[in-house]
């Protein structure tokens, strides 16, 4: 009887505690994780206090409030640097088939990966672009608010260990050459060609706080709206509908769509099921 | 005779994997046209296997049976399955929440982080529910269900097609019920016999 009463009164608690660490983060470090799902928030917080050794949200606060060295850590527990080569193979399919036809139309492209985080996302659409000969002429902004994981996606380093599923992922996507000609393998480690990194620009960027930076042709977004409340998914859809030219193109992740954004009405739906869309004319 | 439920709980989490489609053609067949209660499931299944489950359970169910999307609306009188690759959590409102978080024992969704999220939000209204399987996913899972005060239903080891995550689960500590398939099926029966 004890212990429920107790269990309750530790939730509420940590209900309080909450909103006063993001707030907390917001003023010392200006990340923004105010609108962001508060379940996962929840659940990776726990991670991090016990990675920490506090108890509760008040003692990580306390410490990441007074050993900034402890802010990077912490960045990679609220995060989610979780990402794969080709990820969905479907996805890059029918970008194939049904974006690349359209993007051939322009001079130069201009692409942005908002959300990129250790890089994998971007060296995909920069190996597509490459076998169907458009990469020449694009540069595609690949951003994130992880300086730690911008890092690893400048370097384009990833373990060995990883290359099978990335080679299988690549070949389901309708691969047009083999994986193996876009890497070297050194010491464990896959490197991928700096003839794709020179058409990638890796930069700090946040959806939740900074504006739109350059006018785009397609923005790919995956695995990140997911993360944040309705009011900042708006937010962001905002910003990638203010970004992309008349008929650009938007991709979402497997399971993220524009169903309850005030931006629907802007795009139409180019292929259901891999989350493709397309800015409308005249929105 | 099968024990009667406390008539607070208002949602209803399910872990499964090795054996659960069998296990859970038992159990959610049982569930009456009125139940009133959402009920989310994770089973384990190979991760790149676009989900059928909705579809096949669909046919043999009283109740509306759903994929779970992200940010829906929980709607009481729902089976709800997570989808493959993605953990499904339970969010304020209440509604649905998706998140593709590292695996947790390697499984993506994972029970843990399912029954974690709703026993935090449904507190001692929750009835957590683990059954056949071949993993250790659900017993920590259930442990939070438990320190919410809500209330914990293992299926019993020497019927389970899989003991392993059963016991992994009564080692973490004790289930307020310890049951058939036919029980759960039965309890949750008269569960839904009650007017909410
Ligand atoms: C799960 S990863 C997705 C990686 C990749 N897009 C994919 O689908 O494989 C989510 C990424 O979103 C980034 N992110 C979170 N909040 C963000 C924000 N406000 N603005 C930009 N990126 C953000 C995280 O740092 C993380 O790298």
């Amino acid at each position: 009887m004890d212990a429920e009463v107790d269990a309750t009164r530790q939730a509420a608690s940590a209900d309080i505690e909450l909103p006063l660490l993001l707030d907390a983060l917001y003023l010392k470090y200006h990340y923004d994780f105010r609108g962001y799902a508060l379940a996962s928030l929840r659940r990776r917080l726990r991670s991090a206090m016990t990675r920490f050794g506090c108890r509760t949200l008040s003692q990580l606060q306390d410490r990441v409030l007074h050993e900034p060295a402890s802010f990077p850590a912490l960045l990679d527990f609220l995060t989610v640097p979780v990402s794969d080569l080709f990820r969905d193979p479907s996805y890059f399919k029918a970008i194939r088939e049904r974006v690349v036809p359209l993007l051939r139309t322009y001079p130069s492209l201009k692409i942005w990966v908002a959300g990129c985080s250790t890089g994998e996302e971007a060296y995909s659409l920069a190996i597509l672009l490459r076998e169907e000969g458009l990469l020449s002429r694009t540069l595609i902004y690949a951003t994130d608010i992880n300086p730690q994981t911008l890092q690893k996606a400048e370097a384009g380093v990833y373990d060995i260990d990883r290359v099978a599923g990335f080679t299988e992922n690549h070949r389901r996507s309708g691969a047009r050459s083999s994986l193996s000609d876009f890497y070297t393998a050194k010491y464990q480690r896959a490197v991928f060609d700096k003839s794709l990194r020179r058409h990638i620009v890796f930069s700090d960027h946040s959806l939740a706080t900074d504006s739109v930076f350059a006018e785009v042709q397609f923005v790919s977004c995956r695995n990140v709206l997911i993360y944040f409340r309705r009011e900042l998914q708006d937010r962001a859809l905002g910003l990638f509908k203010d970004s992309l030219c008349r008929r650009g193109f938007l991709g979402l992740g497997a399971r993220e769509s524009l169903r309850f954004s005030t931006h629907a009405a802007a795009f139409t739906e180019m292929v259901r099921d891999d989350r493709l869309y397309q800015r409308r004319d005249d929105a | 005779m099968t024990p009667a439920l406390p008539s607070r709980i208002e949602a209803v989490v399910i872990g499964t994997s090795a054996g659960g489609i069998d296990a859970l053609s038992v159990v959610l067949p049982a569930l009456p046209a009125g139940f009133g209660r959402p009920v989310f499931v994770v089973i384990h299944l190979p991760r790149e296997r676009p989900s059928l489950l909705a579809s096949i359970f669909r046919s043999k169910c009283a109740v509306a049976v759903r994929e779970a999307q992200d940010k829906d609306p929980v709607e009481a009188g729902t089976i709800y399955f997570a989808p493959p690759d993605y953990h499904l959590l339970i969010d304020e409102g209440p509604s649905l929440a998706l998140s593709d978080d590292e695996l947790v024992n390697f499984s993506r969704p994972s029970i843990d982080v399912l029954f974690e999220s709703a026993a935090d939000y449904y507190g001692d209204r929750l009835l957590g529910i683990v059954m056949t399987g071949a993993s250790h996913d659900g017993a920590a899972g259930l442990d939070a269900v438990r320190r919410a005060g809500g209330t914990t239903v293992v299926q019993a080891p020497d019927e389970a097609q899989s003991a392993v995550m059963v016991r992994a689960a009564l080692e973490r500590g004790p289930a307020d019920h310890v049951l058939t398939l036919a029980q759960i099926a039965d309890m949750l029966k008269r569960l839904g016999g009650e007017a909410r």
